[in-house]
């Protein structure tokens, strides 16, 4: 058992070591990547007062204004939690160039293992960014009604924490595809262009009409940004929001069993070669 | 001249025979670019859906807009195509030394090195863009007059001469820092604000942010210019209606001068690499 831990800590310290390397790029990259907020803020005052001159009022689906500006820096920090770059990529990869085989010879076990360098990727991340996220929301401080009360701050923590462990269980499970398929990446494209519109990531869900609003609500992508951003604004309470939340653990458990079973049969099927 | 209209059929023919020799990746090329842009549209007829017009009194309602973004697709498209893989390249010309064989071939450097490469795949959006046009002028009974016929494509080509100048003078600087990706972030991001019609830009923060992207980096004038020519005719009488494309012109040239001097001392500062 302490055998064990002390190589979960080793793979965690080197892990974040490797993160830190490059962190000015980092702080330097992550504020950089707020700047497209500055055009959704104009294009969506240019929308409200376009509805407010016919006469539709002020408000789309519920949402202000300031509303609609709070969700998306709030997507922001769901997505900060929920995305997970390469990592689907990188097991293809892994099992399309044989590299794989370094889990399977190992008495390591891969998904735990890369579950811990995605949260020593993450640690830091939050780490580097903190600066330049407070930075951003102290000075758009002015489009929050104030900070939501304790229940449901702690149903938002917990929202978004699901999404990180949704994230990686999702993408893990897409990744290991490539035991069949080898080549993913058509595959990968369209869970991102899917997961661009349907996560929350764009515009509130809510705003989707008819058998659209309906899909989406079927499946799991709002989870990875819209959830946590509409807990924290307070337009999910009550029921809906236990709800909600037993859903997205619903999920979290269903593709952590789904990655393990994938896994399970994947390396059964898997034929390494060469050196 | 004759000649480099020659060289450049040359290596129009070159790139799409390369292009053709991979037909499953110029297939799936093609996929991901103009899925991407009907993801973008959808959200964009979503917002109609709440909202008669982008800003309220500014003329953009939903088919005038879609003139507006099948104008930035004509000039995107056009400018990814020609451009965006050889700016690309360029840092990489630089790390390894192969700038030299550009220099010693009796051509224009800036020439060779900004149109060796044509991406025909980004060319999908330029079709896409045709459509979105023929569809939107169906949808407005709107024929344009022969102003219009003249004036819209002179204007695209000055966005693809703005576009162009600015990438190319960012490519340049590679010589000078060694690697350009951040660069190429920081064109994404300028770039990003091109994408709206420039009233959007508007009240205490927007006025000088569109003056500074119109006057002093006139990204803002290079959809904007040509949309406005085609969907808001400009009207001789007044002549406060020319000064906008009139200085678009005066734009095109000052970037196209700035982007060669910059392109000729990035050269002069070349040292070479490798043996």
């Amino acid at each position: 058992m302490y055998a064990r831990a002390a190589t979960w800590w080793t793979i965690l310290r080197i892990s974040l070591e490797e993160r830190l390397v490059y962190r000015g790029d980092f702080a330097l990259g992550t504020l950089m990547r707020f700047l497209p907020i500055v055009t959704q803020i104009f294009l969506w005052s240019a929308v409200i007062s376009g509805m407010e001159a016919a006469g539709s009022g002020r408000q789309i689906v519920g949402y202000s204004y300031h509303d609609i500006i709070a969700y998306y820096l709030l997507t922001m920090i769901s997505r900060a939690f929920s995305s997970m770059p390469s990592l689907a990529g990188g097991i293809a990869r892994d099992i399309r160039d044989g590299t794989i085989k370094k889990y399977l010879i190992q008495p390591i076990d891969m998904l735990g293992f890369l579950m811990l360098y995605r949260l020593a990727h993450k640690v830091v991340y939050y780490t580097v960014a903190a600066a330049p996220f407070a930075l951003v929301f102290y000075l758009c401080r002015g489009y929050f009604s104030g900070w939501p009360g304790g229940p449901t701050f702690l149903a938002y923590l917990a929202a978004l924490l699901m999404s990180f462990l949704l994230g990686f269980f999702l993408e893990a499970t897409l990744g290991m595809l490539g035991f069949w398929l080898l080549e993913v990446n058509s595959l990968l494209f369209v869970y991102m262009l899917l997961n661009f519109f349907f996560s929350g990531h764009m515009f509130p869900i809510d705003m989707l009409p008819g058998v659209w609003g309906t899909i989406v609500r079927q499946i799991p992508l709002e989870y990875l940004a819209y959830f946590p951003a509409a807990v924290f604004l307070g337009k999910v309470t009550g029921s809906a929001l236990w709800i909600g939340l037993a859903t997205e653990f619903a999920w979290v458990v269903f593709f952590m069993i789904a990655s393990r079973v994938v896994f399970h049969l994947g390396t059964r099927h898997y034929s390494g070669y060469g050196g | 001249m004759a000649n480099y209209f020659h060289v450049f059929l040359t290596f129009a023919r070159n790139s799409l025979i390369r292009d053709m020799t991979f037909r499953a990746n110029f297939v799936i090329d093609l996929i991901s670019s103009t899925s991407w842009m009907a993801i973008n549209l959808a959200f964009y007829t979503l917002i109609f859906r709440y909202t008669p017009a982008i800003g309220a009194g500014t003329g953009w309602a939903k088919y005038q807009f879609f003139l507006f973004l099948a104008t930035g697709l004509f000039i995107n498209s056009l400018v990814q195509a020609l451009f965006m893989t050889n700016a690309d390249e360029l840092s990489e010309l630089v790390r390894t030394g192969t700038l030299d064989f550009a220099l010693l071939k009796p051509i224009d450097t800036q020439f060779l090195v900004s149109l060796t490469r044509i991406d025909w795949s980004a060319l999908g959006n330029f079709v896409l863009g045709l459509g979105l046009m023929g569809y939107s002028m169906y949808q407005l009974h709107y024929l344009p007059g022969l102003v219009q016929i003249v004036l819209y494509p002179l204007y695209v080509l000055c966005g693809i001469a703005i576009y162009y100048s600015l990438m190319i003078a960012l490519a340049a600087t590679s010589v000078w820092l060694g690697r350009n990706q951040t660069l190429f972030d920081f064109w994404f991001y300028i770039t990003n604000f091109s994408r709206y019609p420039m009233e959007i830009y508007r009240g205490p923060w927007g006025t000088p942010l569109r003056q500074v992207f119109t006057f002093c980096l006139p990204v803002l004038v290079v959809v904007n210019v040509p949309a406005q020519v085609l969907v808001r005719p400009v009207n001789p009488q007044l002549p406060a209606d020319w000064f906008l494309p009139g200085f678009a012109l005066f734009a095109t040239v000052a970037s196209l001068l700035g982007s060669r001097w910059v392109f000729q001392r990035a050269l002069r500062s070349y040292r070479s690499a490798s043996s």
